[in-house]
């Protein structure tokens, strides 16, 4: 086992993957450069069975260990580095993907990817964060925190499909948009809100999909849609845990952090519960990290249906219900209206 | 309707003790010089000796802004609940009930309708002094009622910002009001509304990327600290030093951000001008 990003909830079923590794190189006739300690030596038929015996074991901890998982360490899986990305997504899924760069304005952000592509039967504009796999690419992403010039691009190819009744599939993944001096001299702010506005009234059916994490203004910014729906582990909330740590608790620690992502509620259940989304897409057992073409299978069941549905739709009412699915989200207390006090 | 245009909100506190002291006199974080509380609030909240801008309450700016006695509040129905269960070293419930004891208000919005040197308008401000002016639900739906209201009365809109942000304690649910007041400026807009959005100090996060941004002409007071990212963030991500006057109002005025620096005594009639020259009077 790679000794990636190990997180400390997984140290169980690493164990049984290594005892696994070395039964299996055993049995190859190979003796293990990093042999579990507690691998017995057994005859090849025990072996075998051992081995499957470990893999039901394996199957069995995966799920006890991913359906208890805490808001926390559902944001340390939406982190996870193989954890699925738009780019990979667009890969399992669409044959002839044609990205489409630029804002016309100021550059190409490619922390924000945008392309016609083909789902199942449906002609759409994909559009999605990007946080990059290689180093470089990291950089050159920011992580996927996008720029002005990201949100305005997504807008622009938003526009462009309404003009074709081409519906819009976006995937949110960042952990927020990019906190720099450039960013601001060229409006984030504005950028975000433009997007909101414009979003919330294109005739074409959007539906959108928190595929990792779904940080912020940031995230809104490509997902005013008809439908929203997030992945099992994925989060979505107003700040990451560790800013609203660094903020409320004054300290962004492992204990802060913790208390911060479980009151943020921010996970899919979460969201669902407080009508924010719409549904809730399985992931493969143990994430989609852990399978990632599964994960693309169910993103790409949904999508397929979400959009059958809202095809049929006339853009108009369309349109209105986008509106009211946003407008009546909120909670407060609203008592009758105060009475005109005579004399 | 209840008329309470003409009380006068002395009582309402400012929004840092450390700025404002308790006291006849208080120094000027302007120009560092003391001066006399009573001539700086006659004088709009400005520093009589550098003009620098305090800060001020909704209720305040409401009758800076209004003319004398024709304001006219709705939306104030309206109060918070917790429906997160918040809590952090406080409960969002015992913050909110310390907020609504230390201001008198119910959350961090007023709106109504008043004349601006004689021209109706739907006015709409946000109270840094309740939890630093940060938007969830019901600030939220009071924004959101101006502007469907200045669209059914077909009113010219005025929304006087002042905010850190989204509102945290009301976390998913905060970040869905960006959405919701900004598609409500969309149908207003396709109403031929007139938006007129003014920043003050400081205007950041989720405020400033949804509604205040959104303004068909966007006035800021001078200095006034405007940005998405608050600058710590900033600082900590590019590790640098940020460029003098970063994110202040004449930045912004120069980086094409925003149309006109107004100072507040010129506010009333900058706002009635506008609304001449779109015929919306
Ligand atoms: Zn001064």
């Amino acid at each position: 086992m790679a000794a990636f990003y190990q997180l400390e909830f997984e140290k169980p079923i690493l164990e049984i993957e290594r005892e696994i590794e070395t039964l299996e190189a055993r049995l190859a006739g190979r003796e293990p450069a990093d042999a579990a300690p507690d691998a017995q030596p057994l005859s090849p038929d025990q072996a075998l069975r051992r081995v499957e015996t470990l893999r039901a074991q394996r199957e069995q901890t995966l799920r006890d260990v991913y359906t208890r998982l805490t808001a926390w360490e559902t944001v340390r899986v939406a982190r996870h580095p193989k954890r699925p990305q738009t780019r990979d997504y667009i890969e399992l899924m669409c044959k002839d993907f044609c990205e489409l760069h630029g804002d016309r304005r100021f550059g190409d952000d490619p922390a924000m990817v945008c392309g016609f592509g083909r789902i199942g039967p449906h002609r759409c504009l994909l559009v999605g964060h990007q946080k990059g796999r290689t180093t470089q690419e990291k950089l050159a992403c920011h992580f996927g925190c996008a720029h002005p010039e990201g949100y305005r691009k997504a807008l622009l190819k938003m526009q462009l499909a309404e003009k074709y009744r081409v519906p819009i599939v976006t995937f949110v993944d960042t952990p927020g948009a990019y906190p720099g001096v450039g960013a601001e001299q060229r409006g984030q702010a504005e950028a975000i809100a433009v997007n909101l506005r414009e979003m919330s009234r294109l005739h074409t059916p959007i539906v959108s999909i928190v595929i990792g994490e779904g940080g912020s203004g940031g995230a809104l910014g490509i997902a005013v849609a008809d439908r929203v729906a997030m992945l099992t582990h994925a989060w979505y909330s107003v700040i990451s845990p560790e800013g609203c740590a660094a903020i409320l608790w004054k300290q962004a620690n492992e204990q802060t952090n913790t208390a911060a992502a479980k009151a943020l509620k921010l996970t899919a259940r979460d969201n669902l519960e407080l009508g924010i989304i719409d549904d809730v897409i399985e992931e493969p057992i143990g994430g989609a990290h852990r399978d990632p073409a599964g994960a693309a299978r169910n993103l790409e069941s949904w999508i397929i249906s979400a959009l059958a549905d809202l095809k049929q739709q006339d853009p108009a009412s369309l349109v209105e219900r986008r509106y009211q699915r946003f407008r009546r989200l909120g909670q407060y207390i609203e008592t009758a209206p105060p009475v005109e006090t005579l004399g | 309707m209840t008329k309470v245009a003409a009380r006068t909100w002395t009582e309402i506190k400012p929004a840092r003790k450390a700025v404002i002291p308790e006291g006849l006199w208080l120094r000027c974080p302007g120009c560092s010089q003391m001066v006399y509380r009573k001539q700086m609030e006659s004088n709009l909240h400005c520093c009589p000796e550098c003009q620098h801008h305090f800060r001020v309450g909704a209720a305040e700016r409401i009758r800076q802004l209004a003319d004398e006695g024709s304001f006219e509040p709705l939306f104030t129905n309206l109060s918070p609940t917790d429906p997160l269960k918040f809590k952090d070293v406080k409960t969002y419930q015992d913050r909110l009930v310390a907020e609504q004891a230390k201001s008198r208000e119910a959350d961090a919005c007023k709106a109504g309708t008043c004349f601006i040197k004689g021209r109706p308008a739907l006015v709409c401000v946000l109270d840094l002094s309740f939890m630093m002016g940060s938007m969830g639900s019901v600030v939220g739906e009071i924004v959101t009622r101006s502007i469907e209201a200045a669209t059914e009365r077909d009113l010219p809109l005025v929304i006087v910002s002042g905010s850190g942000g989204a509102r945290m304690q009301e976390a998913g649910l905060s970040l869905m009001q960006m959405a919701k007041s900004s598609a409500a400026l969309a149908r207003f807009d396709e109403a031929g509304g007139l938006f007129i959005s003014v920043l003050t100090d400081p205007t950041t996060g989720g405020v400033t990327a949804s509604f205040a941004m959104l303004g068909d002409v966007i006035l800021a007071e001078p200095k006034a600290l405007i940005g998405f990212a608050g600058p710590r963030v900033i600082q900590q991500t590019i590790r640098q030093e940020l460029p003098e006057g970063f994110q202040r109002s004449e930045y912004l005025l120069e980086a094409g951000m925003i149309d006109r620096v107004v100072a507040r005594p010129q506010l009333r009639s900058e706002i009635a001008r506008l609304i001449d020259y779109t015929g919306k009077a």
